[in-house]
């Protein structure tokens, strides 16, 4: 088995520097993809924060399987996920992924498979919080759609 | 049988409370949500559209249609919104 490291978490990370250590990590590996999902403000700048509400034990249960499923389709040597949970504001990192492959595109195809599995089969439920008052963000069909790729 | 029953989110919001322990006969997750709605409005309210939730046998995803078998903890959610 790859090393898979997945973390679920309250507190911030440093994305630059969790990207330097993943590919000083798997450097000779060939190829390393990162993609950090960000905390979006609305249209108007009116976003005072976001909370993340997850199921505990399902959820880093889930993140491997998707890992997993990852791994045993491209060639990835090595494989992180972190997803924060719990209140953070606009701009604030929200969860990361990076994978490793001796070839660029199972590097791409594998990161772009976790971001559509763990959009919509990791359990977080996302809410915004704005002067208006509080809404929960609701998943979008194409979140859904977007697993027929795979 | 005792199990767990889990609500988060909206629905956790809706019926009032994260967690309980239930007491039910129901064989499957169709049966159990029957059994919860006619209990309180707020559950019949939760409920009211059950094909927009999601349900976890014992942390894994599953359906309505499945049976309860020896499932210590149900889940019950909206649609995930991770990433």
């Amino acid at each position: 088995m790859i090393p898979l490291d997945i973390r679920v978490q309250a507190k911030p990370f440093d994305y630059g520097q969790e990207c330097g250590r993943f590919a000083q990590q798997t450097g000779r590996v060939g190829a390393v993809v990162t993609f950090c999902g960000i905390v979006r403000d609305t249209d108007t700048g009116a976003l005072e924060r976001m909370e993340i509400e997850h199921y505990p034990g399902m959820t880093e249960r889930a993140l491997t399987q998707i890992a997993e499923h990852a791994a045993a389709r491209w060639d990835i040597k090595a494989c992180t996920i972190i997803h924060r949970h719990g209140p953070m504001g606009p701009g604030e990192a929200i969860m990361m992924v990076a994978t490793a492959s001796p070839h660029r595109a199972d590097a791409f195809a594998a990161a772009d498979f976790l971001m559509d599995y763990l959009k919509s089969r990791a359990p977080f439920w996302k809410k915004e919080i704005t002067n208006q008052g509080a809404t929960w963000v609701e998943a979008k069909d194409s979140d859904e759609a977007a697993l027929d790729r795979w | 049988m005792k199990r767990d029953i889990l609500y988060f989110a909206w629905l956790r919001e809706r019926v009032g409370l994260p967690r309980e322990t239930i007491d039910t006969n129901a064989a499957t997750v169709a049966e159990l949500v029957a059994e919860l709605t006619a209990r309180e409005d707020r559950y019949a309210l939760a409920f009211s559209d059950p094909g927009s939730l999601r349900v976890a046998l014992d942390q894994e995803l599953s359906d309505f249609s499945a049976p309860l078998g020896s499932t210590r903890e149900i889940a019950f959610f909206p649609p995930m919104t991770g990433g």
